[in-house]
Order: structure tokens, then C-alpha cells, then sequence
């Protein structure tokens, strides 16, 4: 047994060698990967950048009939519903944070709204959408019919409701995490000098949290502007940009995602593909910017 | 000092119940959706509904099953790819925290995470479904899934998605293990590779299964990524080379439909949506409970 | 010599730039009992490890000089079938949690994936959980994981697994340290009973312990070895002041 033992120990570490080699070629296909993805993009946005320039970021029409193209009326889509989302949702994600956090972090009815929240978050983005179409158009029809704005339904102002609830759960679920970060030294020194549960709260566990919360803002805005689904079924589709501001929140309009998300298969000619695609870099450049300042943030907060 | 102490209490009393209230609304919107959902799909499903495809305009009747077939066939195909690279990655990750791959990888998971998934479509489609071929001469490659839209791109742009899910769990779930496990099995003379195969990762086991659960959850209801790879077709087929309907597609394809028939359908279709999705949590939540390895 | 199993010839180790064993010499031979003693940081244990190659797992580890067992320098050899030949106890009782204890026994086996019949696998379980004074109190549940054994009986369950190997050495860094008393003792009762088959070579903090079992001690202080002797010697009239005043207790 004993050259036969010996004769096995080469051929395990000739198969550990192999190992080792495979770990080290899947990890690089991430990287492969991103570099592939960037490279595609700024290829196929070549044809439109060279022919439409750097004016194309504040063109205001978006005509394929005509041939022109303009990112303007996506660009204030795109961060109208994305901004309005996230203004929305911030009282309810800091609400979850510091109840699960702070308030109740374990027991029956912790577990139940943390179930209800990883709930939200699995409902697949097309179901809210199509929920959205049927259910909340109307709705919203009605009011604006009330309070005096052209009854479309659709629009900027549908899609920022329907995003709000769905970049929730990840917001809180960040948020959570950093709360049960503060140290309880620090808390139970607040609450021996005699301070209520409010005031700890609003002098030790926000400030102490502050950078944090900061980033899980930035990255639910990531979130938001990548969403795609559920804003092209509620959006209207209209590549026009209104005049009147209230016109254009509670009107119809588009996002950088949605116009891809419509118009990609019928780009019949180059300039008007390499438009959607230019679109599509700027998207993924935005996105990929403010997730890494995110989680560079919360990589920080955690490692103090 | 009691008219103070008694304002601040009161303060701290309000707070409380401005953020229960806040905390516990957000539940409603989930409720209503759920409800909707369900009270109108659960009366199209049938057997008919399960086994038929779509018909044609004006024609009631009719099911979902290519997209039942389809949505199948795709996610196999992207667990196939993503499962052993994502997991491979990640225990590289887990294993080499220090070296360059590693923090070039990581950067480019959390890139990945982060990269809208209508972007992960259009990338797609330019490397599987555009026809394209690389011609040097002595080096003649041609792209063998050009020029149709597929199952195979549909699932690339899916097995891209699930990556980034796969690799930080397995790599978060091998870090929580103790160093003494590998020393162990080191010390026996087990080679790397089966010390990593053999005990790493069925101690491991429950944490990484779980992620994969998850990440397949997730890509069930991904529309987007298939817009422009896997397409649609009105067909039950089987060929990955060609268009092929899934769940999450035909509900938008059908929704935003001006027909009623179509709508129902997608209703029927959102409710086995919404089921795969509950399920696949639920089941994920059993496995992490009861498998767990005791360390 | 003839019946030197494991020798050492200016032998050196570091952690990066940090130089944790200076120029050990020591020859140690077969079916002793060897103890290696001295204070926290003073480089036992790291010498310890560099028998088995464990200590190059660590990155940034390296070592330099001879280090046999009998005539074959352990670094040029293939470091899987060191590990083969020389086994290792750990400080924690580490048992594959995955695993029954049956399995656990057996695990350098089934994990190299060296088949085994079934008859001869019962034999090697039995036989090495009766060297390890473990036999009786799990004979019945050989099927069920470890999890429910003491700490001790952890401790000889992997002292059992260790041994299913056949080893030439065992090696045990600080084994009864993480150990009740009677668990400690049990242990210990061990290292008497296997010196017939194995030669063992025991990392200990604990003074009195390698004064109870060991025949030869070595003293570490500050990377060198500072003393090596027969144990009786070393402890009633050590020849360095070093070891004169670590036995006395003047440090620690």
C-alpha cells in the first residue's frame, strides 16, 4: 500500500493544481464579463455618438420618423420617477429600519413584517406592473380628473408610486443592518442620563448611522434606475416632453429603460439603435457610479 | 421638571406610533396586490389552461403552456451555467481574500449586481443573437446562435443575473466556517480540491443552496434580459435555438394586449408566477431551517 | 542513529519577515513520548506545524533547512503523503460535523476516496476507537454525528481518526487545553498506551503535563531550542539557567 499511497499523493496534487487553475479562471470570468459588457456598449454607441456628438444629452426631441434623436425627455424620466420613488419610500424604509431595528428586532410580529418585506421584495417587477395597469391607472385617473390635470393615468407620477414600494425592501433591509450596528454602550449611556426612546433615537443611533443611511439612500436610487418592467407598462411611452411641469409629473413620458425596453426591436436603422444603446451606456455608467460610492460607504461604515 | 419629562414622554409616544404606522401601511399595498392577483388568476387555471397554448385572436380558450415549458427550459439552462461558475467564483473569493483576482472579481460582482437588467438584455443580444463572425485569417469563428432570437441567449442573459446571488452567498456562507474544519481534513492528507468538495462545501451546504434558491427566484420574473434574447413565440417548442415564450414575457406581451382573452391569460399567468416565487421562497426558508449543519 | 524518526538540522521558519524558529536541531526517536514546552510565542507550535507541512498553508509562511523523517527530507517530499505519514491532533476537537463518527473515523480514507472494503472498514473503526479509549461508549451509536460526545471524547475521536491512518507520527498541539480535567486525564492515560505504536510529539503550555507523560522534553524560548533532554533530567536539574527559570516559574 505504501507506493501505491505515494503513487496517489502525485495524482491528488496534480488535481489539486487543475482545481486551483478552474477557481481562479471562474473568478476572472467575472471580470471578462464587465469588461465585455463595457466594451459592447461603447462600441454600439459609436455610430450615434459620432453623428449626433455630445448635444444628443440635451436634445429635446426624440423623433426616429424624422431621424432625430435627443436623451433630454428620458434623462428627466428617468430621475423625476426615480427621485419622487425615493422620497416616497424613505419614511417607510426609515420606519421599518428603526422599528426592526431598534424597536422589536425579534419576536412573532418582527418576523411577520420581515417576511411581509422580503415578500414585496420577490413579487416580480412585471406582476406589479400589470397590477399597476389595471388597478392603479384608473385610480389615479380619477384623481387627476379631480384635481384638474389631463386624465391619463399612465405616467410619471404612476410609476413613482409603484417603484416607491418596490425599492422598499432593500432599503430597509440595509437599513436594519446598519441600526443594529450601534454599539449599545453608546445607547445605554443616552438612556441612563435619563433620555426617552426618541431622543436616543434622534441623538445616538441617526447621527452614529448617518454615512450609512446616506449610502443605503444612494443605493436604492441604484435600484430605481435600473427598474425597467413595471415602469414601461405604467409610463405611457411618450418620447414627448411636456411644457408645464405638472403636465410632465402627471402626465405620460419615458425613462432611459423604458424606451429601450419599446423601441429596441423596431430600430430598424444604425443611428437609431446606437441612440438606444448610447442611452443604455449612460444608464449602466449612472447605475454602476452610484452603486460602487454606496457600497464603498457602507463598506467603510461596516469596517469601523 | 414633571410638565417636561411628561412632553418628552408624550414626543417619544407619538414617534413610536408615526413609526409603527409607517412600518406596518407598507404591508397594504402587498396585501392588495396579492389578493388582485389571485382572485383573478386563480379562476383561469385549469388543466386546459396548463397543457394548451395561447390562442389565437378572438378565440377564448387557450393556456400558457409554451410559457410554462419555456420558462422551464430557460432557467435550467441559466442554473447549468451560473450555478458551477458562481459557485466556483465564490469559493476562489472566499478562499483568497487578499489577491488582486480577488478584489478586481469582487469589484466586478458588486458591478454586476448593480447593472440594470434591460442593459444585460441588449449586451446579450449583441454577443448570441446578432450573427456575427470573427474572420483572421487563419481563425474563422462564427456566432452558432446568430441571427435568431433563442432559448440559448435568453438564458446567457439569465445565467448573467444569477451570478452575482450565487457567488456572495456561497462566499458569505464558507466564510462563517471555522478555519479548524479545513486544517482537519488538511491534516489527513486530503488534497485541496476534495478537502474544499468533499467537506467545505457540504458543511456549507444549506447556505448555498439557499442562495441558489434565491437566485433563481429571482430570475423567474425577470422580463426584461428576454425582450431582445429569448424573444416569444405563440409556439410549445423545444428548440433552444430558437424564440421561446417564458412567464414573465408572455404577462407583458399579453397585458399590455388590447385584447380580453390575452388579458385573462396573463392573469392565469401572473397567479403560476406568483406561486413559483412564494414556493421557491418558502421552500428556501424549510431547507435553511432544517438542514443546517450543526458547526 | 538507527532509530531516529524525525530529526531536525538547523532549522528555520518565518511568518513573512517575522522569524518565529531560529536554527532548530533536535533527533527525536521512534516510540517516545516527546514533550516540547516553553512560553506563549516562543515558536513550538510553529515547529510543530513544519513537521506536517501545515505551516506553509499560511500565506506568507516559509521555512528553510533540514527537516527529516528517517532519512527523507520532509520538504522534498510530497506534502500530501507527509501528512499521510505524520498525523495531527488539534487544540479544539475538530470533528466533521457532516459526518458520523464512523465516518469521522474512517474520513482520511473516504475522503481521499481510497476504497475500502466494507469488512476492513469495520475493523479499522473498531480497532482505532479502542486505541483510543472511545470504543466502548460509542460501539452503539457509531451511525449518529459526534455532536452529542463531550469534549473529551471529541478530543479522542479525532485522536482515533487520526490514528485509522497508520501514521508513523502524531503530532498533538495543545490537545487537552480546551479540556476538563478528567477529560485532560483520560487523554492523557493515551499517550502512555500508544507510544508502543506510534511516536508522539506533544505542544503543551502545561508544565506539569509534560512532566506526567512525556520521557523527553524540549524547550522552546524565543525561536531556539533552548534544551533538549531526558524529562527527569530536565526537570529536577536543567542544564540552561533559561529552562532553570521557566520551570521555576520566573516567567510564564
Amino acid at each position: 500500500m505504501k507506493n501505491k499511497r505515494l503513487d496517489l499523493s502525485y495524482a491528488q496534487m496534480k488535481w489539486e493544481a487543475v482545481f486551483r487553475v478552474i477557481l481562479r479562471i471562474m473568478s476572472a470570468i467575472l471580470i471578462v464579463i464587465i469588461i465585455g459588457v463595457l466594451i459592447t456598449l461603447i462600441v454600439e454607441s459609436i455610430p450615434s455618438i459620432k453623428s449626433l456628438g455630445i448635444g444628443f444629452l440635451w436634445g429635446k426631441t426624440w423623433d426616429p420618423v424624422s431621424d432625430v434623436y435627443g436623451a433630454y425627455p428620458f434623462l428627466v424620466g428617468t430621475l423625476l420617477t426615480s427621485f419622487t420613488a425615493l422620497i416616497l419610500s424613505v419614511p417607510f424604509i426609515f420606519a421599518i429600519a428603526i422599528y426592526l431595528g431598534e424597536y422589536n428586532p425579534k419576536g412573532w410580529l418582527s418576523e411577520l413584517l420581515k417576511n411581509a418585506i422580503e415578500l414585496i421584495a420577490a413579487v416580480p417587477s412585471i406582476i406589479y406592473g400589470f397590477w399597476g395597469l389595471f388597478v392603479l391607472v384608473p385610480v389615479i385617473r380619477t384623481f387627476e380628473a379631480k384635481i384638474g390635470v389631463a386624465p391619463y393615468g399612465v405616467g410619471v407620477f404612476a410609476s413613482s408610486l409603484v417603484l416607491a414600494v418596490m425599492i422598499i425592501p432593500y432599503g430597509a433591509s440595509l437599513g436594519i443592518t446598519l441600526i443594529r450596528m450601534v454599539p449599545s454602550p453608546l445607547k445605554e449611556g443616552a438612556y441612563a442620563l435619563g433620555a426617552t426612546r426618541f431622543e436616543v433615537i434622534r441623538s445616538v443611533i441617526l447621527p452614529y448611522t448617518r454615512s450609512g443611511l446616506f449610502a443605503g439612500i444612494l443605493l436604492s436610487l441604484g435600484r430605481a434606475l435600473g427598474e425597467t418592467m413595471a415602469v414601461t407598462m405604467l409610463i405611457g411611452n411618450t418620447s414627448a416632453i411636456a411644457s408645464k411641469f405638472k403636465d410632465v409629473f402627471f402626465g405620460p413620458g419615458n425613462t432611459m429603460a423604458s424606451v429601450i425596453a419599446n423601441e429596441f426591436t423596431e430600430a430598424d436603422h444604425t443611428v437609431y439603435l446606437s441612440a438606444l444603446i448610447e442611452l443604455g451606456l449612460v444608464l449602466f455608467f449612472v447605475t454602476v457610479v452610484i452603486n460602487l460610492i454606496g457600497k464603498r460607504i457602507i463598506t467603510k461604515f461596516t469596517n469601523n | 421638571m414633571e410638565p417636561r419629562i411628561g412632553l418628552r414622554n408624550t414626543k417619544s409616544n407619538i414617534f413610536k406610533g408615526v413609526i409603527v404606522f409607517f412600518a406596518f401601511v407598507i404591508t397594504l399595498p402587498l396585501i392588495i396586490v396579492l389578493l388582485y392577483i389571485i382572485k383573478q388568476g386563480v379562476t383561469q387555471v385549469n388543466w386546459h389552461f396548463l397543457t394548451h397554448v395561447p390562442a389565437p385572436v378572438g378565440e377564448t380558450g387557450g393556456g400558457i403552456a409554451n410559457a410554462l415549458v419555456g420558462s422551464i427550459i430557460i432557467i435550467a439552462m441559466s442554473s447549468i451555467v451560473a450555478i458551477p461558475i458562481g459557485m466556483l467564483a465564490g469559493i476562489y473569493l472566499s478562499e483568497n481574500p487578499g489577491t488582486k483576482l480577488a478584489y478586481y472579481s469582487g469589484l466586478c460582482v458588486d458591478i454586476l449586481q448593480g447593472v440594470p437588467s434591460i442593459v444585460v438584455g441588449i449586451v446579450v443580444y449583441f454577443w448570441v443573437v446578432k450573427p456575427w463572425v470573427i474572420d483572421l485569417g487563419v481563425v474563422h469563428i462564427k456566432n452558432p446562435f446568430g441571427g435568431s432570437f433563442s432559448a440559448v441567449s435568453g438564458s446567457i442573459a439569465l445565467a448573467i443575473m444569477m451570478m452575482p446571488i450565487v457567488i456572495r452567498s456561497t462566499e458569505q456562507t464558507l466564510r462563517l466556517l471555522p478555519p479548524s474544519l479545513k486544517e482537519a481534513a488538511l491534516s489527513l492528507g486530503v488534497p485541496y480540491h476534495r478537502v474544499i468538495i468533499k467537506v467545505i462545501i457540504p458543511c456549507g451546504f444549506s447556505g448555498i443552496l439557499s442562495g441558489i434558491m434565491l437566485s433563481i427566484a429571482r430570475i423567474i420574473g425577470e422580463t426584461a434580459p428576454l425582450l431582445f434574447t429569448a424573444f416569444g413565440s405563440p409556439f410549445l417548442s423545444y428548440a433552444i435555438g430558437k424564440p421561446m415564450e417564458s412567464l414573465p414575457h408572455l404577462i407583458y406581451t399579453y397585458a399590455t394586449s388590447p385584447y380580453d382573452d390575452w388579458h385573462n391569460l396573463a392573469w392565469g399567468a401572473s397567479f403560476i408566477l406568483l406561486m413559483f416565487v412564494l414556493i421557491l421562497n418558502i421552500v428556501t426558508k424549510v431547507i435553511t431551517r432544517k438542514w443546517k449543519i450543526q458547526l | 542513529m538507527e532509530n531516529t524518526i524525525v530529526s531536525a538540522s538547523k532549522f528555520n521558519a518565518w511568518f513573512g519577515d517575522n522569524h518565529v524558529v531560529k536554527d532548530v536541531s533536535i533527533g527525536i526517536e521512534k516510540n517516545q513520548v516527546i514533550a516540547v514546552m516553553g512560553p506563549s510565542g516562543c515558536g513550538k507550535t510553529t515547529f510543530l506545524r513544519c513537521i506536517n507541512r501545515m505551516h506553509e498553508l499560511i500565506p506568507g509562511a516559509t521555512a528553510k533547512g533540514s527537516l527529516k523523517l528517517y532519512n527523507d527530507e520532509v520538504y522534498t517530499m510530497n506534502p500530501i503523503y507527509v501528512r499521510y505519514k505524520i498525523g495531527m491532533v488539534f487544540q479544539r476537537p475538530n470533528p466533521f460535523p457532516n459526518l458520523s463518527i464512523y465516518d469521522n473515523v474512517i474520513a482520511g480514507y473516504k475522503l481521499n476516496g481510497l476504497k475500502v472494503a466494507k469488512a476492513d472498514q469495520d475493523n479499522i473503526v473498531e480497532k482505532s476507537l479502542t486505541s483510543a479509549a472511545l470504543w466502548k461508549e460509542v460501539k452503539d451509536s457509531l451511525h449518529k454525528k459526534g455532536t452529542f460526545l463531550s469534549g473529551g471524547q471529541q478530543q479522542r475521536l479525532c485522536i482515533a481518526r487520526a490514528i485509522a491512518m497508520e501514521p508513523e507520527v502524531i503530532l498533538f498541539d495543545e490537545p487537552t487545553s480546551a479540556l476538563d480535567p478528567i477529560s485532560t486525564s483520560s487523554v492523557e492515560q493515551l499517550f502512555h498506551e500508544l507510544k508502543a505504536n506510534y511516536t508522539l510529539i506533544i505542544v503543551t503550555h502545561n508544565m506539569q503535563q509534560a512532566a506526567r507523560v512525556s520521557d523527553k522534553t524540549a524547550f522552546f524560548y524565543m525561536g531556539e531550542l533552548v534544551e533538549f533532554d531526558d524529562t527527569k533530567q530536565m526537570f529536577t536539574a536543567p542544564s540552561d539557567v533559561r529552562t532553570q527559570n521557566y520551570i521555576t516559574g520566573r516567567f510564564s
